[in-house]
């Protein structure tokens, strides 16, 4: 798990995000979270749960404000998981 | 989208959520008649939907303090307590909150709204963590961004999750501040606050309670879940308000830390604030006292707590995790829960309505609030109402 690449967080981010929007979009990693997705607080809050999970690691609330598109939440993801 | 059109988008996502004319929000109450019975439009409704646990609103020796501290010392004090805003009330409230708490540190801010703010970012700010639960009230949100901590969430009142959390942070565990309630708002359970201590303990955390709902409520004297859990000595900070309880407004933090008495000094919630009025402060003193000699206040609250969710349940509602004074009904849809909210009013019972994204979940709910001041009789008629709108409802 801690070989993982950013490339292989953004893969999965795109499948996860596909069951959490209820919009049929393709979804790449320039993909906008809120203004394509439509993926509201809670719905965000709740896929951050997930990802926690899976990489065993805590995303701080702050840290989400700077984040808009999937390689934003990716990068970040792949950030925490590296100095963890 | 300007700053005007964005307030446009979200009155129009609200308004397309709640029919037009439906007042559930910011319902205009014309006048109140006691601590159970208030006036809306024409209709003399019972209050379902108030945090006024004991009842004391309308209490004679807190309507008499009040009158009083307003004739010898005005209506405001016009200034901050760091000025000329501390007054003699004010410090005779925080000995006697320290008092009834057995705490030697206690700061009076203005609202409790402000107590969150003021005590969090007070203690925590950057390159500092904060713990808080899934559920966790709007103000220690705001407290949390105010601080400048890393912010980090735990699923609602789940040890394990707050234990797989603390143990990330490796070191930083140290300089964690873990924010949990009483009582929650929303569903009115209560946190698991002996495992919590446990964990922070083990993590060498702080931990802040925040007893707002559960002041007056939990506990031989009222304390809260700390006297009801005989955890006062193991709980870092309390913070609480006047506003539901104690039928005032106003907020405070107790503690056995001496550095408590250092936020005065860097707390700007609570330096650039005027101090509560005169008149607050004297009926919270003397609510403070009815509080806690109000034993069969809490008695007769949890009756009556009981009485509700054993009936609702019955009836087949779906109820928050345990009775107590928040009686939460959830519901899959908004559209259940206006009407259900509706069929209330028109039985002439206020209660509260909560939609998402406000509510846990994605559900939505109503949510009745329960006082001492409630006869057996009305909460029968409140039964009988929701069992009778329960087919449209489910
Ligand atoms: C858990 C909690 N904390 C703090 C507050 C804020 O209290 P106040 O009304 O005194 O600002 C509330 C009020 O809704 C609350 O529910």
């Amino acid at each position: 798990m801690s070989e993982i690449t950013q490339v292989q967080i953004t893969e999965l981010l795109c499948q996860r995000l596909a069951c959490f929007t209820d919009v049929d979009t393709e979804i790449s990693p320039e993909t906008n979270l809120i203004t394509h997705l439509a993926i509201d607080s809670v719905k965000l809050l709740n896929l951050i749960m997930e990802i926690e999970d899976q990489f065993d690691i805590s995303v701080p609330l702050n840290a989400l404000v700077d984040v808009l598109t999937v390689q934003d939440l990716a990068n970040l993801i792949y950030k925490i998981k590296s100095s963890s | 989208m300007n700053l005007l059109e964005k307030l446009d988008a979200a009155a129009a996502a609200r308004k397309a959520q709640l029919p037009e004319g439906l007042g559930a929000f910011g319902i205009p109450i014309e006048e109140s008649y006691s601590a159970t019975e208030a006036r809306i439009g024409e209709r003399r409704v019972l209050m379902l939907g108030t945090n006024n646990y004991l009842g004391l609103s309308f209490s004679p020796e807190c309507r008499e303090a009040a009158h009083k501290a307003i004739d010898q010392e005005g209506t405001g004090t016009t200034g901050s307590r760091m000025a000329n805003g501390n007054y003699y009330g004010h410090r005779a409230l925080e000995r006697e909150l320290a008092e009834f708490y057995h705490c030697h540190e206690c700061i009076v801010f203005t609202t409790g709204y402000q107590a969150n703010l003021g005590t969090i970012s007070g203690l925590v700010g950057a390159g500092d963590v904060v713990l808080i639960d899934g559920d966790a009230h709007a103000s220690i949100y705001d407290g949390c961004i105010l601080s400048g901590a890393d912010i980090i969430r735990f699923r609602h009142n789940d040890v394990a999750d707050l234990e797989k959390r603390l143990r990330r942070l490796g070191d930083r565990s140290q300089n964690a501040l873990i924010i949990i309630e009483g009582i929650y708002s929303m569903l009115g359970d209560q946190a698991p606050l002996a495992k919590i201590v446990e964990l922070k303990n083990a993590y060498q955390s702080t931990l802040l309670l925040d007893e707002a709902h559960s002041l007056g409520v939990l506990g031989k004297t009222g304390q809260g879940l700390v006297e009801k859990t005989g955890m006062i000595n193991e709980v870092d900070f309390i913070t609480g308000t006047f506003s539901k309880s104690l039928c005032g407004i106003g907020g405070f933090c107790v503690s056995n830390h001496p550095q408590l008495d250092q936020l005065r000094y860097i707390s700007h919630p609570y330096i650039f604030t005027a101090s509560p009025s005169p008149a607050t402060i004297a009926s919270t003193r003397a609510a403070l006292k009815l509080l806690h000699d109000g034993y069969l206040l809490r008695e007769q609250l949890w009756k009556n707590a009981h009485q509700l969710f054993s009936c609702l349940k019955k009836t087949g509602y779906c109820l928050g995790p345990e009775p107590g004074p928040i009686v939460a009904v959830l519901l899959d849809s908004p559209k259940q829960a206006l009407t259900l909210w509706n069929g209330l009013m028109e039985h002439d019972i206020y209660v509260n309505l909560v939609l998402p994204p406000a509510a846990p979940e994605g559900k939505s709910l109503v949510r009745c609030s329960i006082n001492a001041a409630h006869t057996a009789e009305q909460i029968d008629r409140v039964c009988e109402t929701f069992s009778r709108l329960y087919p449209a409802v489910v």
